[in-house]
């Protein structure tokens, strides 16, 4: 127990209270040990940087979009899956391949598939009509966005999939039974036993996948054109600490976005704690 | 008459349940396909979007493996992922033994404060991981990706065994406790054993984490000799931005998935439980 407390304390703890200090402090990347303290200025600056609330928006409606999506689109995927038929365990295989492929992998797949002038999935729409003209997905700002929902939808969907597949193989069978029975409609067993029956497994994969939502890093930093106004939180975090070389400035950002992601925490845990701790 | 009108009906429902299917499975496989596709081909055949190559060529994966960088890249990933898998693993076996069984004052605490470590934002930490990489002389070195990566394996690895260790019999515990065994004995001789296969599930999805890993591995090097393959991949460009060498991205792309697909396929059924095992109780 010991040795892991210490590395946990050692490896997350401590730079974690260093950012909070840093982020009170003007300290630039060639010359930390030299900084001042300078108080809430970072968080002033931070707050009247237009950037950071565009960041802040581009991550809400990043989390907001992409979540459901795969909620509903894993839920279906489950179902499908929980159902007895020829060939399922190569359609659990093939569901599994995108999880499987590293995140900045699956960036440059699909930015090669949406390439403005040779990309494959551009051909195909102008092919069956859809648009009119090759869409520069990822180049143009405001298309870039929903380019980043669509890959992490397709990423994590069979994370989604598989959890609320198990959830739904804990289920108790007798209900769907005694319902079937009873001669009760497909729809109505889905809408009120299905789904009830599932809700606490559904809250879970709901707070993994919004908090993983939340700290996007790697899709957007391939994916989007660069601009600064399709950054989220964690790339205009790492992009002042970096890029710009400003310690202060870019832990002020991670300070932020460590608050979010903790009120969204402590708002969930409060929902789903039986769910998540089990019979601790 | 009906009788053929439910029976169509059913016709229909299986045909709309099997295109499903398909569809499934088409969108799952079709951007890796589509990646094998393009790194076979080469020159202009690349920028026609033939669904299967013309000429099948290896000159993509010969070209990626003439400079250093891509072997080296794949190198330093075994490497910084096999180490910090069995760091990880030894770590998270001990803790997870305590948190499952022995009860002690603020458990409860400690199981919540690992839960939040594997949920927050590793650009949380990101500038004072830097400066504690810097204090301890390991910038632009493997064991400084090792190090970092300890933060998102450790806790992620304490969870998921916790929950998979909580399932074995209290009885053989019990039984061992009788015999006058300690805390260590138990752990070592009862334990390790039974959760082996639980081990090597948390391993193998610690191993696709660390080998996935960009933020820190981006941040925390700086040369080509200890970059790990995603950033060797972000990294891949050619003479000017708006003519990245795509033929070669997808050959190394293809290099680097292939094995994570094959572990994967092959694990198959472990994946599935140790990526439940932490969220769902059943």
């Amino acid at each position: 127990m010991t040795p892991c407390l210490f590395v946990l304390l050692s490896v997350a703890a401590w730079p974690l209270f260093r950012t909070f200090l840093f982020s009170l402090t003007d300290a630039q990347l060639g010359d930390i040990p030299h900084a001042q303290f300078v108080g809430f200025a970072n968080f002033a600056e931070l707050f009247a940087d237009d950037n950071w609330w565009s960041a802040v928006k581009n991550t809400l409606l990043f989390a907001t979009f992409s979540v459901p999506c795969e909620a509903i689109l894993g839920l279906m995927i489950a179902l499908v899956l929980h159902k007895t038929f020829m060939g399922r365990g190569l359609l659990r295989a093939a569901v599994l391949v995108p999880w499987a492929i590293p995140t900045i992998v699956s960036a440059r797949m699909w930015s090669w598939m949406l390439h403005d002038v040779y990309g494959v999935i551009n051909e195909l729409l102008v092919w069956i009509g859809a648009i009119a003209a090759p869409l520069p997905w990822t180049a143009a700002p405001e298309l870039s966005l929903i380019t980043i929902v669509l890959v992490d939808v397709w990423k994590t969907t069979p994370f989604m999939a598989l959890l609320l597949l198990a959830g739904l193989q804990a289920l108790p069978q007798d209900c769907f039974e005694a319902a079937l029975v009873d001669g009760v409609s497909r729809k109505r067993i889905f809408f009120r036993i299905t789904l009830p029956l599932l809700r606490p497994t559904l809250i879970v994969a709901l707070i993994f996948r919004t908090l993983d939502a939340l700290r996007i890093f790697d899709l957007v930093y391939i994916l989007s054109s660069g601009d600064a106004d399709t950054d989220t939180m964690s790339v205009y975090a790492r992009r002042h600490f970096v890029d710009y070389a400003n310690v202060g400035h870019g832990s002020a950002a991670a300070v932020c976005l460590f608050f979010i992601v903790a009120l969204v925490t402590v708002l969930y845990i409060n929902i789903g704690r039986h769910n998540i701790l089990g019979e601790v | 008459m009906s009788h053929i009108v439910l029976k169509l009906q059913q016709r229909a429902r299986h045909l709309f349940f099997c295109l499903f299917c398909v569809l499934i499975a088409l969108l799952c496989l079709f951007p890796f396909y589509w990646a094998i596709v393009s790194s076979l081909k080469s020159g202009a055949d690349i920028f026609a979007t033939d669904l299967v190559p013309k000429c099948i060529t290896f000159q993509n994966y010969y070209t990626i493996f003439q400079d250093r960088t891509f072997s080296c890249a794949l190198l330093n990933s075994t490497i910084v992922s096999f180490v910090t898998v069995c760091i990880a693993l030894a770590l998270a076996a001990l803790a997870s033994f305590a948190l499952a069984r022995i009860s002690f004052r603020g458990r409860k605490r400690i199981l919540i404060a690992i839960l939040s470590v594997t949920m927050f934002p590793q650009v949380a930490v990101l500038s004072g991981m830097f400066e504690l990489i810097r204090t301890l002389g390991l910038y632009n070195q493997r064991s400084a990706l090792i190090l970092s990566y300890m933060t998102v394996t450790v806790p992620f690895t304490a969870w998921t065994l916790t929950s998979f260790m909580r399932e074995v019999p209290k009885e053989l515990e019990e039984a061992a406790i009788i015999d006058g065994a300690g805390h260590f004995t138990i752990l070592t001789k009862i334990f390790l054993p039974i959760v082996s296969p639980a081990l090597v599930t948390t391993g193998l999805l610690a191993f696709v984490a660390a080998w996935n890993e960009f933020l820190f591995a981006l941040t925390f090097t700086l040369t080509n000799e200890v970059r790990t393959v995603p950033v060797a991949i972000a990294m891949l460009s050619g003479a000017s931005q708006h003519e990245l060498p795509w033929g070669n991205i997808m050959a190394a792309s293809v290099l680097v998935t292939l094995p994570l697909v094959a572990l994967v396929l092959i694990f198959q059924r472990r994946i599935i439980s140790g990526l439940t095992a932490g969220a769902v109780k059943g």
